[in-house]
């Protein structure tokens, strides 16, 4: 397994966020927690990238515990992610941007900055031309030098999505990413997420929009109210009455399950 | 005379520039207004007069000086402030533990010193001067604006031309999606921690250089200039830190020059006053509206 969580849970002063949530992501794939609005999902994601701490419970990633990692470790091994509401580096050019991304790919220590020494000048093109890939993926190649503030919403998004593979990250959380998108839009990110698959990372989403996950995903697990309910391929997770339930309520589901042949 | 005011002030306005570029550094990467730093300007005087009086010639005096104040700064930020920024606790808070904190320090210092003035030993520079075109300039006053270039210089480029100024600049604009593209923030907050103590300690022994006289609260009446600089030129804004502080050291030497040396002060706030109304995110401030 890539991403490992057991029995983690976490508490805000009374309310259970997340409660007990065991979630087993495989390397490769696109996998998909979903969930309706205010079942813990976000808390989930805050506290696999280390923006929360856990109450209880562990995470492992890549064979290693990381329950107590500071989110810029994390990062380091080999995680990323993006936000539901955007947040881009808005003062910065959109190629900056997309170079935070290779931080934690990059060691460059302050003696070889000021000596500007070859070897320090080599991984300095190479982190731009890795940049300028990401950027290229997305299709923001020719935005290179706008500030990010000024991008549309879409291309905002797109350019968290870049940042956060620019870096070659083995893991990409993302977060609500197709939240105020139309029908196009949501094809096109469709696409994306394909290819980015496609090129060996593994991905992990968070969404409420069921169709969006539903032809996209390998596998889904299902969140309410914080706990797990459901964890296995989409198709069955559209046929489980507990699913169901959650999502249209308790007497519609009831209805539903009197009218099926 | 009008032009030997200008260049007079110009040198003055640089050492106010570099003092204010360590304060706005400080509070727009750390978001904490951190009072405690004219302590180390105070600090950087005192310990290039030590220096200096042990026998060290000045080019290794200030270098050294500044960063020890630069370490000293690092120290007092995580003594006075790692707890508050793990509690989260508002800027209030930071405020008036910093206030206390240099109060504490000035003080045990007087209590330690003395109040007096001291004075660098004479003989420190050598006494020339340059005139040109009836403009008359001291070696001391070259030293001080070249000392003042360099140093901009390279935080410019650090802050404009590095990838560590790039993590400084993602740090300063959303810490916690910095430390998810695997930005050490706690380090590099300790970085940035170094490179303003070290500013303010450089400028602390330029100034000491400049009037020829150190005292333990000579850290706090920068403090106040320090503060007109960077609100006039937008919280956290290095360029406008820069201009304001310039801009800061010609209006008080004109002021002092043509109206009344007592008046100097006085008009230095009135500005501050006027610039706020007119722009209340300062000259080239961006901070508020990207606050809203």
């Amino acid at each position: 397994m890539l991403l490992q969580t057991s029995a983690l849970s976490r508490h805000f002063a009374g309310l259970v966020a997340v409660d007990r949530v065991d979630l087993a992501i495989p390397q490769g794939g696109i996998h998909a927690v979903i969930g309706p609005n205010g079942a813990g999902k976000t808390t989930l994601f805050n506290l696999i990238s280390g923006l929360a701490t856990p109450t209880a419970g562990q995470i492992s990633f890549a064979g290693q515990d990381i329950t107590l990692l500071p989110a810029d470790r994390r990062a380091q091994a080999g995680m990323a992610r993006t936000f539901q509401n955007i947040r881009v580096f808005a003062t910065m050019s959109v190629l900056d941007n997309a170079l935070t991304g290779l931080h934690a790919r990059l060691s460059a220590s302050l003696p070889a900055i000021i000596a500007r020494l070859p070897g320090f000048r080599r991984a300095e093109r190479d982190a731009i031309a890795r940049a300028q890939a990401a950027l290229a993926l997305v299709g923001l190649q020719d935005r290179a030098y706008t500030q990010a503030g000024a991008l549309a919403y879409g291309d905002q998004r797109r350019l968290e999505i870049a940042r956060a593979m620019a870096g070659g990250p083995r893991l990409l959380l993302l977060d609500e990413p197709a939240a105020g998108m139309n029908p196009a839009e949501r094809a096109a990110l469709a696409t994306l997420i394909r290819a980015i698959a496609a090129q060996g990372t593994t991905v992990l989403l968070v969404e409420h929009d069921m169709p969006f996950v539903m032809g996209l995903s390998d596998s889904v697990t299902v969140l309410n109210f914080g706990r797990r309910i459901f964890a296995g391929p989409p198709g069955a997770a559209r046929q489980d009455p507990g699913v169901i339930e959650a999502y249209i309520g308790h007497k519609a589901a009831v209805r539903l399950a009197g009218q099926a042949p | 005379m009008l032009a030997q005011q200008l260049l007079n002030g110009l040198l003055l306005g640089a050492t106010y520039a570099l003092f204010a570029l360590g304060f706005t550094l400080m509070f727009g990467v750390l978001r904490v207004v951190n009072l405690t730093y004219g302590f180390y300007f105070t600090a950087g005087a005192f310990l290039a007069l030590w220096l200096t009086q042990a026998g060290a010639p000045l080019f290794l005096a200030l270098p050294a000086a500044a960063i020890a104040s630069g370490l000293i700064a690092t120290l007092l930020d995580w003594l006075l402030l790692t707890r508050l920024r793990r509690a989260g606790a508002d800027e209030l808070a930071s405020l008036m533990v910093t206030l206390g904190a240099v109060l504490a320090l000035y003080a045990g210092m007087t209590a330690w010193l003395g109040p007096d003035i001291r004075r660098l030993p004479p003989g420190l520079i050598a006494a020339g001067a340059l005139e040109a075109f009836g403009l008359r300039i001291t070696l001391a006053q070259i030293l001080i604006l070249a000392a003042c270039a360099l140093l901009v210089g390279l935080l410019l480029w650090l802050m404009r031309g590095t990838r560590l100024g790039l993590a400084i600049r993602a740090m300063a604009e959303r810490p916690d999606t910095a430390a998810l593209m695997g930005i050490a923030t706690a380090r590099l907050a300790a970085l940035v921690s170094f490179v303003s103590g070290a500013l303010a300690g450089a400028g602390g022994v330029l100034i000491g250089l400049n009037f020829n006289a150190i005292h333990p609260y000579m850290g706090e009446s920068m403090m106040l200039r320090g503060f007109v600089v960077i609100v006039v030129g937008g919280l956290g804004n290095i360029f406008g830190a820069l201009v304001a502080g310039l801009l800061l050291g010609i209006i008080e030497v004109l002021t002092a020059g043509y109206i009344s040396s007592g008046l100097k002060e006085a008009v230095a706030f009135a500005l501050l006053v006027l610039v706020l109304w007119t722009r209340p995110a300062g000259l080239f401030g961006t901070t508020l509206a990207r606050k809203a």
